[in-house]
């Protein structure tokens, strides 16, 4: 158990709903939910959600902690925005399952193995690099993800879509020297970083439940 | 007189990315219709909606209050316009959520500073269909046609992120309608009972979950086909690829015979306004256009 997850587990005793309201995006939205179930009908993956969002925000109230922050749920959403179109209360549902699966992920919980997880980090990891997603490393740590041997027979299976996109000017190889970026590397770093630690630093203050 | 806009590009239109096709018939059509854009300097990702496992709220904030920054020091007054639904989306989410949080605009404004910058957060942030219809307006984009798109018929998929959460003024969630419009205001054959129009394509899970997204591509394409739709046109760059790109698999998958092409707005756009292929970036389509093809040729 991660240790950030041990100091939160501590800080907030049983009271999850709490700990979602300061520690989760958008999270003070959650005790607004009235079950209608709206978002579960509405959402383009909804058989795929082991726990659709309203059921999520039930568990919370109930200090489902653990089966929240480690479900595979929240990484299913495709950020289609139809739940907080259709919301008859407006929460932000879109926004609290991303805030949710960062969390969870931020405190170790989140399903490791999970591919949405694995791509959503590659891609943040991808653009924090050079200022600017570069869509050609992405792909390719995308299918090596799973270890070398997969990666070829991904790679192999997706090779028609890769001439097509190279014959149309919409891939260019010579992206894997590093490609476009911003010019001021230097103070985009020192941006995000500066971000991170004010973050880390409001999550660590202590809200006594 | 030109109207002038600051324009965030974002990432796939970059030359050699996946919608470089999108940003070239945009400058086509800007052409025509007296629009100058003027890039952000050193604009960053705004991290869409997928950078969230190693973003955490404030880092993806400042990456868009990092771009509203540069654009208010170098293009003070000019509304943004961004062209891709996921940049447009997140920053004017990040715009929205630091107008109404002084405590996270506060920090913000303290990792900006690591940067140089400082965000006044005064600048309207808007798609460039907005541009389209609230500044230029259906009766001026008809205007310059000069070779109507006459015998296609053409579903106008909206798909998600143009549509949802802000969505276009004047027009529903459910079923909106300014696709279709462009459509006829070119001359062409709209469907506005498109059942799909509106449906998600899957988005970034095209990548990590493909299956269950090329299952819901499929309902799109086959809706259209139900309605004897000769092409799919989307504002999304995610939308375009996704339609278009995994017919062959979803073929292999499914023993279905899809071969429809997918451009944008801005295509159909271009050709009617008498820009050649390349000009309207046909050549950019791995399904080719070829009904836009002819249309260009002529």
């Amino acid at each position: 158990m991660s240790n950030l997850n041990t100091q939160a587990i501590e800080r907030y005793r049983n009271n999850f709903l709490k700990e979602v309201e300061h520690c989760v995006e958008e999270g003070d939205w959650v005790k607004m939910c009235m079950q209608c179930g709206v978002c579960a009908g509405s959402c383009p993956l909804g058989s795929a959600w082991a726990h659709p969002p309203q059921e999520i925000f039930m568990m919370i109230r109930a200090g489902k902690r653990e089966e929240v922050l480690s479900s595979t749920s929240m990484w299913m959403c495709t950020s289609c925005y139809n739940c907080i179109a259709r919301c008859p209360r407006e929460l932000p549902i879109t926004h609290i399952m991303h805030g949710l699966a960062h969390y969870g992920k931020r405190l170790g919980l989140a399903p490791k193995n999970n591919p949405t997880l694995k791509f959503s980090q590659m891609f943040w990891d991808n653009l924090t690099k050079t200022g600017r997603a570069n869509e050609l490393t992405l792909g390719l740590s995308l299918y090596f993800m799973n270890g070398f041997a997969e990666g070829i027979k991904t790679a192999l299976k997706m090779k028609d879509i890769g001439l097509g996109m190279w014959k149309t000017k919409r891939m260019n190889p010579m992206e894997i020297l590093g490609g476009h970026g911003v010019k001021d590397k230097a103070g985009f770093t020192a941006m995000i970083k500066k971000a991170q630690e004010l973050e880390a630093a409001r999550l660590a203050k202590y809200k006594a439940p | 007189m030109a109207k002038e806009y600051s324009f965030y590009p974002g990432c796939s239109s970059q030359e050699g990315a996946s919608s470089s096709n999108y940003l070239k018939s945009v400058q086509s059509m800007c052409d025509v219709l007296d629009i100058k854009l003027n890039t952000i300097p050193d604009w960053n990702c705004c991290s869409a909606s997928i950078g969230y496992s190693g973003g955490g709220e404030l880092p993806r904030l400042a990456l868009s209050a990092r771009n509203i920054a540069l654009s208010e020091k170098h293009h003070g007054g000019q509304d943004i316009v961004a062209t891709c639904a996921a940049c447009w989306l997140a920053t004017r989410e990040t715009a929205e959520r630091l107008h109404h949080d002084p405590e996270m605009m506060a920090e913000t404004n303290t990792a900006l500073k690591e940067a140089g910058l400082q965000l006044k957060n005064e600048t309207k942030i808007r798609h460039m269909i907005e541009v389209l219809i609230e500044d230029i307006g259906y009766a001026e984009m008809g205007k310059h046609v000069k070779k109507p798109l006459e015998g296609i018929k053409i579903a106008g998929y909206v798909g998600c992120q143009t549509n949802r959460p802000f969505g276009i003024q004047g027009e529903s969630f459910e079923n909106p309608k300014y696709l279709d419009k462009f459509v006829e205001t070119l001359g062409g054959e709209s469907i506005p009972d498109y059942e799909k129009k509106v449906s998600c394509c899957g988005g970034a899970l095209a990548f990590s979950e493909p299956e269950k997204s090329q299952a819901l591509v499929k309902g799109i394409i086959e809706s259209a086909l139900d309605h004897g739709a000769d092409m799919i046109v989307t504002p999304c760059p995610v939308c375009q690829m996704n339609v278009e790109v995994y017919q062959d698999q979803i073929n292999a998958k499914y023993g279905t015979k899809f071969n429809i092409p997918v451009t944008y707005y801005s295509t159909l756009m271009a050709v009617a306004y008498g820009k050649n292929a390349k000009e309207a970036a046909l050549d950019g389509q791995i399904i080719r256009a070829k009904k836009l093809e002819e249309i260009a040729g002529k």
